[in-house]
Order: C-alpha cells, then sequence, then structure tokens
C-alpha cells in the first residue's frame, strides 16, 4: 500500500511539475495560427504614443507657460477663448470648486484628474482640424498654458518628462469606482 | 364578407360610412393595375430601398459635425436588426477614409511577440459571428432635462442591434502572448482624434470582438471601416472604430474619453469611472411620441428591450402610468446582449394615460424608475440613462414624453 501511495504521489508531482513549468509556458509563449507580421521595437515608436499615468510615453522637450503662451494664442484660442472660459467649444479654465453643485463646471482645472492625460489628448487629437502639427514642445507649451490659465501652476514652471506626471491637479482623488447596480 | 363583385363592395362602403364609400375600386386597385401593366427596372448591382420608404437617422445639432451624433428611428423599424445605414453615429473627430488595403492593427506593449495585422492576416484566422446591440452611454441624455415633445428616436436612438463578425481579440492576444504582468490594454483608432482608451484585460478574454463585418457587407465607414473593437454589453465609446493599435499595458491609461468623458459626477462632487455596463433598459416604440392613434380599440404595444449583463428575463408593461404591469410576449430567440423585440395587446377606451414599459434581465435586474436613478445620481451624472420611458397618450391620440 505504502509504495503504490508513493508512486501516486509522485506521479502527481511530476504531472504537476509537467504541466506548470513545462506545459503553460509554451502555451502562453505559442503562436497558434503563426498569422501577423513581427514588428520591432523601433518600428513600434513610428506608429505613436498612449501616455500612462506615470509619463511613460513621454518624449524629451519641454517648455513653460510663458513659451506656450503664443502657440496657445495661435492654436487654441480661436475655439476654446483666449483666456480658456470664453469657448465656443469646451471651456478649458475654471469650475474648481463647482462640483459639488448644481451647475458644475467640468474644465481642465476643475475635473480633469491627470495632466498626462491632457499632454495625450492634445497631442493625439489637438487642434481639431489639424491634429498632429504641434511638436512635442509645443504641446508642453500648450499644457504648460492651459494649466497656468487654471492657477496650477506658475508662468515659469517648466513641464516635461519628469514633471508633468508629478503635478498634482485639484481633481486628482475626485473619481470612484462604479458601484452599480446602484438601482433596482 | 366575401368581396365577389363591384356592387356587393359599394354596399360594404355604404355600411362603413362615407370616408370609406368614397375609396372607390378604381383608386383601390388602379396603382396596382398601372404598375403591373408598366414593365419594371431591371436587376441592380447595389440594392436602393423604395423611393415611397424616407425613414433616416436624426443628426443631432452641434457646432461641428464631425464631434456629433446621429440617431436610429427605432419607432420605424421592424425586428431587432438596425440597417447599418441606420446604425446611430458618435464621432469624435469625423469619419476617416481608409483604403484596407494599406490598414494594419498593431498589438505591442507587455507582449511576447509584437505583431502587425492587416486583414487578409485577419480574415485568415477563424471568424466568429455574433448578434449585438450597442448603445452610446449617452443615449437617454437629454432625460435628465426636461420632457417635451420628442420621439423614440431622440430619446433611445444612440442604441442599435446587428450582425458582427470578426476575430475573439482572446486569438489575437493568443498570438502575441500576454506577459503576465498584463493587466489592461489600450485600445486606439485611426480617426483624426486617435481616440483611445483602456479596456481591462478580463474583458478583452472574455467576448471581446476585432469586427470587420456588419450584417453581411464590410462594416460601414462610419462604424469603423474596415475594422473596430466590438466590446458586448459595455458603453459604445469603448468600442474603438477604425482600430488601429492595441497597447498592453499594467494599468488604466485614464485618457481623455475615460476621465473627462464618460464619468458620472454624482451630487457630492465626485464622478464614477469606469462605469462600462450598460443595464437593463426598455422603450415603448409604438405608440411613442410624435405618433398618433386613430381610432379606439386595439393597438399593439411595441418596443425593444436590452441588457449589457445578459439576456432579457422579461418585460412588464403598464397601461396606466405604473400601477400595473402585465407581462410582454418576447419574440424568440431572446440573444444575450442585443436588441430583444416585445409586444402586448392593449384596447385603448380613449382616455388620457400613460405607457411604460420595463426591463428585468436574467441576473434579476429592473429598469428602475427615473425618481429612483435620481436619487441614487442626481441631475448631473449624465451618462447612462436606463430609467422607464413614459409616453402619455392624450384622449385626441397624440403621444408624448412626460415624466410620472
Amino acid at each position: 500500500m505504502s509504495s503504490r501511495h508513493d508512486w501516486t504521489v509522485l506521479t502527481t508531482l511530476l504531472l504537476t511539475v509537467l504541466l506548470v513549468y513545462v506545459v503553460a509556458p509554451q502555451q502562453a509563449a505559442s503562436q497558434t495560427f503563426n498569422v501577423g507580421q513581427p514588428v520591432t521595437p523601433a518600428a513600434v515608436k513610428d506608429w505613436g504614443v498612449n501616455i500612462s499615468p506615470s509619463g511613460d510615453g513621454l518624449p524629451a522637450g519641454g517648455a513653460t507657460a510663458i513659451e506656450g503662451r503664443r502657440i496657445y494664442q495661435q492654436r487654441c484660442a480661436r475655439c476654446h477663448g483666449i483666456n480658456g472660459t470664453e469657448g465656443p467649444d469646451s471651456v478649458l479654465v475654471g469650475g474648481q470648486g463647482s462640483l459639488a453643485s448644481e451647475v458644475a463646471s467640468k474644465t481642465v482645472g476643475s475635473y480633469w484628474p491627470l495632466a498626462t492625460t491632457l499632454w495625450d489628448y492634445i497631442n493625439r487629437a489637438m487642434p481639431f482640424d489639424q491634429p498632429g502639427v504641434l511638436a512635442a514642445d509645443e504641446v508642453y507649451g500648450s499644457v504648460a498654458y492651459v494649466l497656468y490659465l487654471n492657477g496650477i501652476i506658475d508662468e515659469s514652471e517648466r513641464m516635461d518628462a519628469m514633471t508633468v506626471p508629478k503635478l498634482q491637479m485639484p481633481n486628482r482623488n475626485g473619481f470612484v469606482p462604479d458601484p452599480r447596480p446602484d438601482v433596482d | 364578407m366575401v368581396l365577389q363583385t363591384r356592387r356587393g363592395f359599394l354596399k360594404l362602403g355604404a355600411i362603413l360610412g362615407p370616408t370609406f364609400a368614397a375609396l372607390q375600386p378604381s383608386v383601390l386597385f388602379g396603382q396596382l393595375q398601372d404598375a403591373a401593366r408598366t414593365l419594371g427596372h431591371g436587376v441592380s448591382a447595389y440594392g436602393a430601398r423604395s423611393r415611397f420608404e424616407t425613414v433616416v437617422r436624426l443628426l443631432r445639432d452641434s457646432r461641428h459635425s464631425e464631434a456629433s451624433s446621429s440617431q436610429t428611428p427605432l419607432q420605424d423599424l421592424h425586428g431587432t436588426i438596425t440597417p447599418s445605414a441606420l446604425h446611430f453615429e458618435r464621432h469624435h473627430a469625423g469619419v476617416p477614409n481608409i483604403d484596407p488595403s494599406t490598414h494594419r492593427l498593431l498589438i505591442h506593449g507587455l507582449v511576447e511577440r509584437p505583431l502587425e495585422f492587416s486583414l487578409d492576416d485577419l480574415k485568415r484566422l477563424p471568424t466568429v459571428s455574433r448578434i449585438y446591440s450597442l448603445e452610446c452611454s449617452g443615449n437617454s441624455r437629454t432625460l435628465w432635462g426636461e420632457a417635451g415633445a420628442t420621439t423614440a428616436q431622440s430619446t433611445h436612438g444612440m442604441t442599435s442591434c446587428s450582425e458582427w463578425v470578426g476575430i475573439p481579440l482572446s486569438l489575437l492576444l493568443q498570438e502575441v502572448g500576454v506577459r503576465p504582468e498584463a493587466t489592461w490594454l489600450v485600445a486606439e483608432g485611426a480617426d483624426a482624434s486617435r481616440l483611445n482608451r483602456s479596456l481591462p484585460l478580463t474583458k478583452a478574454l472574455d467576448n471581446t470582438l476585432v469586427a470587420f463585418g456588419q450584417n453581411g457587407e464590410a462594416l460601414r465607414p462610419a462604424q469603423g471601416y474596415p475594422l473596430r473593437l466590438f466590446v458586448p454589453g459595455w458603453e459604445g465609446n469603448i468600442s474603438v472604430k477604425w482600430l488601429r493599435r492595441i497597447e498592453l499595458v499594467d494599468q488604466p491609461y485614464m485618457t481623455r474619453e475615460e476621465t473627462s468623458k464618460y464619468t458620472d459626477l454624482l451630487p457630492d462632487g465626485n464622478a464614477r469611472q469606469f462605469t462600462f455596463v450598460m443595464e437593463a433598459k426598455s422603450v415603448i416604440t409604438h405608440p411613442s411620441g410624435g405618433q398618433q392613434l386613430s381610432s379606439l380599440g386595439s393597438h399593439q404595444i411595441e418596443g425593444i428591450a436590452w441588457s449589457g449583463r445578459g439576456r432579457v428575463d422579461r418585460v412588464e408593461v403598464s397601461t396606466n402610468g405604473g400601477e400595473d404591469w402585465h407581462r410582454a410576449e418576447l419574440q424568440t430567440p431572446i440573444l444575450p446582449l442585443a436588441h430583444t423585440r416585445f409586444r402586448f395587446n392593449w384596447t385603448w377606451d380613449g382616455r388620457e394615460t400613460v405607457l411604460q414599459s420595463r426591463c428585468i434581465d436574467e441576473t434579476g435586474y429592473t429598469q428602475p424608475t427615473r425618481d429612483a436613478l435620481i436619487a441614487a445620481r442626481g441631475l448631473q451624472s449624465g451618462y447612462h440613462n436606463n430609467a422607464i420611458q413614459s409616453w402619455k397618450v392624450a384622449a385626441d391620440g397624440t403621444v408624448e414624453n412626460v415624466y410620472v
């Protein structure tokens, strides 16, 4: 009996080792259909970036609001207003402290939780009718200027790959997970 | 009564009254005779609907039509499949004009092998087809505001239902080999806003598709041609159209579309984030706002119901403003995460009343009242309004939206 038991234990152990260390990684690593073309890391860069909350993807370069003022006035003010408050498109400035009121104003300053989001969005989608036209320094400059208009940074604070992810936005802690179903 | 002779027909006309009698047989049958005596048009390469059919999408009034929406005419459709040409739209930077022969999907990030797929590559893989509805989380957004002279199209027209054909995303992720530290992915479109959204890996591996087909043909450009993500049951915005890139990452990237937009602001100033599921909902499409009941007596109440959590279990209809509820008949097959059509035979006595429907899904969740939603979320949460819809039928037969 004892030796049979030992065999069972040993077999189970061997099977487990086989499954965990041999079969599983191979399944995870092996292509089933061998379809799709391999891409080098260098080629991946050409596809553009997503910016993570910790700043992954942010390029070299940087700018202050002083430097960004000109690009904002040239490229952004036409739709967002010279002060970021006039529209006619999305209001970018003001509204801090309004979110719990009956006339909440959701702006970059009052609502957006991260400055990395602002960099990512301007870089990919702005200006509306000419996306992609801004150089990295111009994106940093317009980010800096919008944050400056919101009173979040000083005019001379430089926005770059180090400072943008570290900025404490006013509504950083204003988001909560989905509790639904909340009504039934 | 069998109408055998012209004389017999006229007799019937006299019985039914002057209006009906005024319809001479020559008027009734004349058009048929004309059509039958004229040679029709021949075969055509791509079909068009009859010139008598004029139902169209409703375009939202917007400063930029490229960053706007259009709504499906729910009250004029039959069955559950939305014609591709009438599927609702929501674009953020216009509809791009993409040549499929040069379009590629890149999957990279926390993977063993970054890979680039052409449309031809994807079509070599085993495809699946699924009937799913898609609802914008901003659907019924206006119903947080004042009630008024609206139609089912304007209140609920940002939901549509199609047969989608594509590759399970899980299969593509197997090809690239997802690394263990990956927990989310960021999907990106090839439109002028390169719209990006974070998607939890669990949902990506569950039932998410990379779709190229819709209702038997290629996706319409407005629906993401040549390739889109399709995330069943979840808010429409995350089903990224014109899909060009998927990056496997270790956290949500907090993109603009999941922070400043598509989050639900509460009365305390906090906002709910990653409110993905579109909860159970229904709407009566007949009789509905803007329509008119022309006579007393028997009428078919009809509508559609759906749930982002699975199948519709049942739909209940009230013909007296929510006092009594009756079980509606459901058109089978009842598919999960898709529109289900319901019907209820109603006899109208000519008095003013309020018609409502509520959907109960297979999880046991019941579509809530508008008051219950407002009590839980206030009036500024904007998205995810799945409240019971009320249509008032006035004594003159006109129908309009009310809150009860």
